[in-house]
């Protein structure tokens, strides 16, 4: 088997905040394999944001990473083995820089402030070549064009109105295909997308979805996304990892998780979005609120809001279990999760 | 009117909370400790040690010494008790103009960027204009033909003066309030106009008034020591302006013995000025809920 | 049938933009019943919060009328204008600038039942702010009562704003993008709050929002309007919308939108425009403005003439000639 792309391992993260420590990320570890996309759904305050930018040593001044490690591989075409190896935590300076961009590529939440609005499309994309040490490549102006205007036309842009443009002059989803065209500019083989299709409109959405796909298709790289939009996941993902209280309480094949998920936040999460299919009576929500990340609850931090919690859920945090080929769950109960819900929501409704 | 009076009801509640904030913040602290003492000092210091009545020719224009803290100056007077003496005028004029200035700011740019329209421009226009003369000058031959006689005079006349300028920032916080979704919201429950400026919108622009009125104190004090310093308003009371002009009249900048007599009221304003300008920082936390619940 | 709450006749909303002027809203027609749920959809830019504003009040049409209670509300006055005022509310879309930052929940609450005497003195409105509290399911309510806003999780703060709009007793609430800004695990049992608020006080909700499957969910018994650059181009039963779609239009939202079902969401047929450029509202497109984009146009037809809104199939209005050509 091949060695992952991207590994990260036990890694924590801890903001300084007024009230205390926030433990946005805790110990975290997973993969992403080679040409795979990674979809890590949460909601607001689960830490998955906050991983993203540790990913990308990105983080905030008041946040440390105070723990765990982030190996990075790359593959030479053809080959499984990984060719070299990166340990992201120990760089520095312009070892970083060209880590991110180079192998690592990020795409914001927010398209209109992740471009300068002072710059045409096309200074975008010369200062991020010089940036990230690509001058020498593309020190012919012609090079450099003809590698961004081909990776424009792939977004499915007009590179001729595009190139000259400045961004306020283009729409929200032109702007975002622009960011990922900017973010492939220098080969990454990872890509890293926040919350990619948030606050577009549905037509815009498909479109994008439909780059990523063709894109992925065609320059073979790995994607983690990082949403609450479970949609985006069961349209883009190989695997699905769900995030809670910035831990990852489950983790599988995207099918697995959408068909037949263990733990009961995966469960309710699943049922609480709306399908154009699913009938009214099938859908409900996961009561409470997320939780403080300054004061987490004790045991499984879940168990305020699940109702399959009992004592021992109180006391103690599950760990990750492997309970078939490539599913972990993190949950005490996860044998009669399910079975158990249902019985339990049948006898809500009835009340 | 029940709902000023609600509004400033309220506002005494919160300012023994305030108080528990306000100690959480040294500077704060400190400016708040400064101004109440400036002021003390200024209203009480004057009724147990008077200004002196007599020229002492022993001891012109001595440096600090142990009998005499900050020196004496070219009448031989000692200075801090010239400071002691001289503050009330300083302080009825920072507190007066700005309160004064700020208020006729809140009520007029607040309602013209309420209600908008036909009166929020051509308020807007007039303020515009107004913005073009040049105040200190306009101040100076105000004060001239008027012939002013005490302080509470020139607060008025200064504030009336001023009020534009401040009520055109008012308007601007208004209008970025104005559009707030709660305000709307209070707009289809009809919680009427008055309710909506008092209740609705001040409250969230409290440390941004509390701020421009203390900026406004400044500058009053600068103003006035510069009236003095032209001989422009009455030399009669003694005030910290008019120990600066006093001694600058006396030669003081060719007398570098003389230099504690005009050093000494400097100190005094600058002290002033800065207890406000840090009391007025910390404000912001008191005004602020989140940042006064910590969250 | 019951006289309708509130009547749309022609409504247009026309804005300046730079000197040019836009129409935000064009020509829609609509009646909507005491207590109903309906839902308008559509992308940025196709009416549908300038039409809520509008029923709200806080907007004034341009051209055509409003009615409520059959009384246009540009003239009423008096009494009819207060029970106008206050019987068509508003929630916010974002749960973070929709409540005072500087009041407490009690205060939020205290001030229109106050104001408009619904209750007097505190220890009247203290209770019928806990029972406000329990009817949008912040319980116990006396947790909540000196709550600021920045206190409260995003799903809570909406549940408050709703509380909110209940002081007064509405007969209707438009809620725009009430949910989106919501953590997606809570989304459902707020939009079932509104449900209820229908069933026992019988209030209807007018829900704004671009997510269709939430669109069909909410207004299960109501009905789904869809928007496109102004105009109404389909509405009808919710289920009928999504299940038999009429209107090219309505057909491609559907199947351009990504669903939470893997299987579902990878083998869907998708239709596919003819142009994904979304026109501009200063050079609307002549005719039936979706037609340089619709996958079923037919030609001149589409180019000159205006279709408008009439009954078809399954119980939807819909404009589209394609859609009458068949028929006739």
């Amino acid at each position: 088997m091949t060695e992952p792309t991207l590994s990260v391992r036990n890694l924590s993260v801890v903001y300084q905040a007024r009230r205390g420590h926030v433990q946005a990320v805790r110990d975290i570890s997973f993969d992403v394999q080679r040409g795979e996309a990674l979809a890590l759904i949460g909601e607001s305050g689960s830490g998955k944001t906050t991983l993203g930018l540790g990913l990308m040593r990105l983080l905030p001044a008041t946040a440390r990473i105070v723990g765990g490690s982030i190996v990075y591989r790359r593959h030479q075409n053809g080959s499984s083995s990984a060719s070299h190896e990166t340990k992201v935590l120990e760089l520095k300076g312009d070892s970083l820089r060209q880590f991110r961009w180079r192998e690592c590529a990020m795409v914001f939440q927010s398209a209109l402030n992740a471009l300068n609005p002072v710059l045409r499309i096309s200074e975008h994309f010369a200062d991020t070549a010089k940036a990230h040490g690509y001058l020498s490549r593309y020190r012919q102006g012609t090079a450099l064009r003809e590698r961004s205007w081909k990776l424009l036309s792939m977004v499915r842009l007009d590179p001729e109105r595009v190139w000259h443009s400045f961004p306020h002059e283009l729409s929200g989803g032109m702007r975002q295909r622009v960011l990922i065209a900017l973010a492939l500019l220098l080969e990454p083989q990872l890509l890293i997308l926040d919350e990619p299709t948030t606050a577009l409109d549905i037509l815009t959405q498909r479109n994008i979805m439909d780059v990523l796909k063709e894109l992925r298709h065609q320059l073979g790289f790995s994607m983690l996304f990082i949403s609450h939009d479970l949609a985006l996941a069961a349209e883009l993902a190989d695997r699905v990892a769900t995030v809670y209280a910035g831990k990852i309480i489950e983790i599988g094949d995207v099918r697995t998780i959408f068909r037949s998920p263990y733990h009961p936040y995966t469960i309710g999460l699943i049922k609480a979005v709306p399908t154009l299919t699913s009938d009214k009576s099938s859908l409900v929500s996961v009561p409470g609120s997320p939780p403080d990340l300054i004061q987490l609850p004790t045991g499984c931090k879940f168990h305020p809001r699940c109702p399959l919690a009992d004592e021992r859920s109180q006391r103690e945090e599950p760990e990750l279990l492997e309970v078939a080929p490539g599913h972990h769950v993190a949950c005490w109960h996860w044998t009669h999760a399910r079975e158990a819900l249902k019985s339990y929501q049948a006898e809500t409704k009835v009340s | 009117m029940h709902l000023l009076s609600d509004f400033f009801s309220s506002f005494w509640r919160e300012s023994v909370k305030t108080f528990k904030i306000l100690s959480r913040n040294k500077m704060g602290l400190f400016g708040f400790f400064m101004v109440m003492l400036i002021i003390l000092l200024s209203f009480v210091g004057p009724l147990i040690w008077p200004p002196e009545t007599s020229a002492n020719v022993a001891e012109i224009n001595k440096g600090s010494s142990a009998a005499h803290w900050l020196g004496t100056d070219f009448q031989g007077q000692d200075n801090l008790r010239k400071i002691v003496n001289g503050g009330k005028d300083i302080v009825i004029i920072a507190l007066l103009t700005g309160v004064l200035s700020m208020l006729l700011a809140v009520v007029v740019g607040s309602f013209s960027a309420f209600i908008g329209g036909r009166l929020d421009s051509i308020l807007m226009d007039l303020v515009n204009i107004w913005l073009t003369i040049p105040k200190f000058p306009l101040l100076a031959v105000l004060a001239t033909v008027l012939a002013l006689k005490d302080v509470v005079m020139l607060s008025v006349l200064m504030a009336l003066l001023d009020w534009p300028a401040l009520a055109r920032q008012v308007r601007s916080q208004v209008l970025s309030l104005k559009n707030r979704e709660y305000i709307e919201a209070a707009t289809m429950l009809d919680l009427g106009t008055p309710r909506i400026i008092f209740r609705e919108l001040l409250p969230n622009m409290m440390s941004f008034i509390a701020i421009s009125t203390i900026f406004e104190m400044t500058h009053a004090i600068y103003q006035q020591t510069g009236l003095v310093f032209l001989g422009i308003v009455p030399y009669s009371s003694a005030n910290w302006g008019v120990m600066i002009s006093a001694a600058e009249r006396r030669g003081v900048l060719f007398n570098p013995q003389a230099a504690w007599s005009i050093l000494a009221p400097m100190a005094a304003i600058v002290l002033f000025q800065l207890a406000l300008v840090s009391f007025a920082r910390s404000l912001d936390e008191v005004f602020n809920p989140r940042l006064r619940t910590g969250a | 049938m019951a006289e309708p709450l509130i009547t749309l006749e022609h409504v247009t909303r026309t804005f300046a933009v730079n000197g040019q002027i836009i129409k935000a809203v064009d020509d829609v027609n609509l009646t909507i019943p005491e207590g109903e749920m309906l839902c308008l959809v559509g992308e940025s830019g196709c009416g549908k919060t300038t039409t809520g504003k509008m029923i709200a009040g806080l907007l004034p049409t341009s051209i055509g009328r409003m009615l409520y209670r059959g009384k246009d509300i540009a003239t009423i006055t008096g009494r009819d204008r207060e029970a106008y005022r206050l019987g068509v509310q508003m929630v916010h879309q974002d749960p973070y600038a929709s409540l005072n930052p500087t009041q407490t929940v009690y205060d939020i609450l205290a001030a229109p039942l106050q104001h408009h005497r619904f209750t007097r003195g505190e220890s009247e409105t203290r209770h019928r702010i806990r029972e406000l509290l329990e009817i949008v399911d912040l319980t116990p309510p006396d947790d909540f009562l000196e709550k600021y806003p920045h206190q409260l999780s995003g799903g809570q703060r909406q549940r408050v704003s709703v509380a909110r709009a209940l002081t007064v007793s509405p007969t209707f609430i438009v809620a725009d993008e009430a949910v989106s800004m919501v953590d997606v695990s809570i989304r459902i049992s707020l939009l079932n709050m509104f449900s209820r608020l229908k069933d026992e006080l019988g209030v209807g909700v007018l829900l704004i929002t671009h997510d269709l499957a939430l669109a069909k969910y909410f207004a299960w018994e109501g009905r789904i309007g869809v928007m496109y650059l102004g105009r109404l181009v389909e509405i009808g039963p919710a289920r009928e919308v999504v299940e038999h779609p009429q209107h090219p239009y309505t057909q491609v939202l559907l199947s351009a939108l990504p669903e939470a079902d893997p299987d579902a969401t990878r083998t869907k047929q998708r239709i596919e425009l003819r142009s994904t450029d979304m026109p501009s509202l200063l050079r609307l497109p002549t005719g039936c403005t979706f037609h340089p984009r619709c996958p079923a146009f037919l030609g001149e037809v589409c180019e000159r003439i205006v279709p408008p809104l009439e009954r078809a199939e399954w119980g939807s209005d819909v404009a589209c000639h394609l859609v009458h050509a068949h028929e006739s």
